[in-house]
């Protein structure tokens, strides 16, 4: 399962990684603004991909309510941009404000006045929100599938609170950071929408290697335990409720700054992140990139969301179907996930099936032979 | 005293609601330890099927019995979301069993692709292909035994499947040929509407109760007390309970765990469907009508206890009287005069979503001191 089976020679890593910086320079002159737009929304969810792979893939938490934390980061930084450039509204304060008759900031949103706090906030908060959601259902051995449906119903109620908060966050509507100013230009322009590709696609690097260094050495053996027999983890000594929500809170963490790309690149931030639907798009991404492989989650994620980018672009009807298809699937035929096949014996078995390989004599098969030996 | 039967009676409609919607799922999470995120979807096709047979009883032929729709409905969209649901059982669910979380993957998948498919293909033919499935799941096992276990058997299937296919096809283009409304694919919402006799009201001890609302609580009892005495009372439902208990030993003894499994799975899904009639009378119908009712069914299970039915309804009802004391705001209309902290507090929760933010967050505290539920399951066979 793991990368390190695989070793690859030093220069071809070395090569690999210059053409994809190459790619990444090169990719605002090369693609359209649209796609371009398209491609760094989807590098900004594979963060939040790695996240669901590391709960998930590594340590059997199946979270369906990443999308809070997906949200909580985009609400952070689309308020810092709308609070930046409200100065020509009234009160100084942002202009939807206005329409409920507020005329003063509530508390809560004033430190985000600060360039600072936001760029912390963006992923602290999610992390503690996550950590403190985490704390509460793993400290009574909540596990497995009452574990999804507790995030589900957590989903359920953010959802429902910033939908109804007008007030405080525009309810159904979210916060708009298209028309807003960062350092004197406006977001949805061209020349920050190519900096903000930039910005994910260097995140999204950082992201793996942290993500990679989480998972090794003890604490990702820790994880790994905990996700293949969380009792033995216990009586061994560890306290799985630590490892659950410090993997838990770092996931939140990596969903925060996932949704604050996507917000800025999207142009908005809205309750719709935190649709059930979504949430469990999230998973259904790293299954199919392979669950365990940090590498299959980016993939994943960037994948399946060209894909449904561009098969609704043709035939919208037929999306649902095909994501619906791709979750049975990849249950039943696919556990592993692509990358997952990839690594572990898929390719040589399906060559084996049409007989274009030869079959590896392995320990049981020889035993069978000796057996009949014995038997003459 | 008006006032607080005014509230239990909204309260019970609500718990009633969720508790048919609930019921469906406890059977099948309770005692299969299944996770079914596709009941909502089976909710949904029991609410079209309401649709579609209002729909054929104002055909000419049926036009004299159309005030009993509902009730034929009742029992068609059991069994329409009941093969469905074995039809589930018998592809995917089947080869998932000990899984639940890639049960639950799959069973989204499934979720998505039924509300697409009554968004792209005519209910008319939806129909068909249901009737099809239907015969052709059914008509085998009613062969006599000697057809059953002869070799040639998989022919008998096999051609059963075949008479199913043109029944189905046959019965979709008579329908979508005389009733136009049902012949084309549409993604809008559609309205079911209740029949003249329960429309109004009904005076009870001065006030005023609707009908459909009392209508929803008699299914529901209805329900709860058929789904009881077939589980305690019945041979299938003994040897349902046997195989929640133990399923080595059921299997060892001679029990078919196999069809205890399609039977479960079966009567789980047709409950759906009968909610989904319950829900057709109290909204619009759409594809996405089930997903509003899924999470909530969850907690009403999760806090019950798993594999209860008396937690379940226990439980929906709480849950159902809890909501109306706080998204109507009642408590300030008992307590007219509480400190203005508090019913300050109190209006700030008194909407619908707010409730819900609420009452979610409520169950989850209460899970913090009761992690197992109202009624937690007892035995050493638990921790698995």
């Amino acid at each position: 399962m793991s990368l390190s089976k695989i070793k690859f020679d030093k220069k071809i890593v070395l090569s690999f990684w210059i053409i994809l910086i190459a790619l990444i320079i090169a990719a605002p002159t090369l693609l359209p603004v649209f796609r371009l737009n398209l491609l760094g929304r989807y590098l900004s969810l594979s963060i939040v991909a790695l996240g669901v792979d590391l709960i998930w893939g590594y340590t059997g938490l199946l979270s369906l309510g990443q999308g809070i934390f997906f949200a909580l980061g985009g609400y952070c930084a689309a308020m810092y941009l709308q609070i930046t450039s409200s100065s020509e509204f009234p009160n100084n304060i942002p202009e939807f404000f206005a329409l409920y008759g507020v005329e003063k900031l509530p508390f809560f949103w004033e430190p985000f006045r600060s360039p600072v706090f936001t760029f912390l906030a963006i992923w602290i908060i999610p992390a503690l929100v996550a950590g403190l959601i985490g704390f509460l259902v793993f400290r009574n051995r909540i596990k497995g599938v009452y574990f999804s449906i507790l995030t589900q119903a957590s989903l359920l109620v953010f959802f429902n609170f910033f939908n109804g908060q007008q007030k405080l966050i525009n309810g159904t509507n979210g916060l708009k950071t298209d028309v807003t100013q960062l350092f004197g230009q406006m977001v949805g322009s061209e020349s920050m929408q190519r900096i903000f590709f930039w910005i994910t696609a260097i995140l999204v690097i950082a992201a793996w290697f942290f993500a990679k260094w989480v998972v090794k050495g003890r604490f990702g053996n820790i994880l790994i335990g905990i996700r293949d027999d969380e009792p033995r983890v216990r009586f061994t000594g560890y306290n799985p409720v630590i490892f659950k929500t410090i993997i838990f809170s770092i996931a939140g963490g990596l969903a925060g700054i996932s949704g604050a790309l996507y917000t800025v690149q999207s142009g908005i931030v809205s309750p719709q992140f935190m649709t059930v639907p979504f949430s469990i798009e999230m998973v259904i991404w790293v299954a199919v990139g392979g669950r365990g492989t940090l590498l299959g989650a980016i993939l994943g994620a960037v994948f399946i969301n060209y894909a449904k980018s561009l098969v609704s672009e043709a035939l919208p009807a037929s999306w649902m179907f095909i994501q619906g298809g791709l979750f049975i699937l990849v249950v039943t035929a696919l556990p592993e996930g692509v990358l997952g096949w990839i690594q572990g014996d898929g390719p040589r078995n399906l060559l084996q099936r049409f007989g274009l390989k030869r079959k590896i004599e392995t320990y049981p098969s020889l035993e069978v032979n000796n057996k009949e030996g014995n038997n003459e | 005293m008006e006032l607080l039967l005014d509230s239990l009676f909204n309260g019970v409609a609500i718990g009633s609601v969720l508790l048919v919607a609930a019921l469906g799922l406890a059977i099948v999470f309770g005692l299969m330890g299944v996770i079914n995120l596709a009941h909502g979807e089976l909710m949904m096709l029991g609410a079209y099927t309401t649709y579609v047979t209002q729909l054929i009883f104002k055909l000419p032929i049926l036009k004299p019995f159309y005030n009993s729709y509902i009730i034929v409905s009742i029992f068609l969209a059991f069994i329409v979301s009941g093969v469905v649901g074995i039809l589930l059982e018998k592809t995917i669910i089947r080869k998932l069993y000990g899984s639940p979380l890639e049960t639950l993957l799959a069973t989204w998948g499934v979720s998505l692709i039924l509300q697409q498919f009554v968004r792209s293909v005519p209910l008319a033919y939806g129909t068909g292909l249901v009737i099809s499935l239907l015969i052709g799941l059914f008509l085998p096992t009613t062969f006599p035994s000697k057809i059953k276990e002869s070799i040639n058997f998989k022919y008998f299937k096999f051609s059963s499947w075949i008479f199913a296919a043109l029944t189905g096809v046959l019965t979709g283009s008579v329908i979508s040929s005389s009733v136009s409304k049902l012949s084309r694919a549409s993604a809008r919402n559609v309205d079911v509407t209740a029949p003249s006799w329960m429309r109004g009201q009904v005076e009870i001890i001065g006030t005023a109760f609707p009908k459909t609302r009392l209508m929803i609580i008699v299914i529901t009892l209805i329900s709860v007390i058929a789904i009881t005495l077939f589980l305690n009372q019945s041979a299938w439902g003994m040897r349902i309970r046997a195989v929640t208990q133990n399923r080595q030993m059921s299997d060892c003894l001679g029990i078919s765990t196999e069809k205890v499994d399609i039977i479960t799975f079966g009567i789980g899904s047709g409950l759906a469907g009968v909610a989904g009639v319950a829900v057709s009378l109290l909204g619009s119908v759409g594809p996405n009508v089930g997903g509003n009712y899924i999470v909530g069914c969850f907690m009403v299970v999760v806090l019950g206890g798993v594999g209860n039915l008396l937690g379940t309804v226990l439980a929906s009802f709480g849950i159902g009287i809890m909501t109306d004391l706080i998204g109507a705001g009642r408590l300030l209309s008992i307590w007219p005069d509480m400190p203005l902290p508090l019913s300050n507090t109190i209006n700030f929760f008194a909407t619908t979503s707010m409730a819900r933010v609420m009452i979610f967050a409520l169950i989850v505290i209460f899970l913090q001191f009761k992690p197992t539920g109202l009624f937690p399951q007892k035995g050493r066979m638990v921790e698995n």
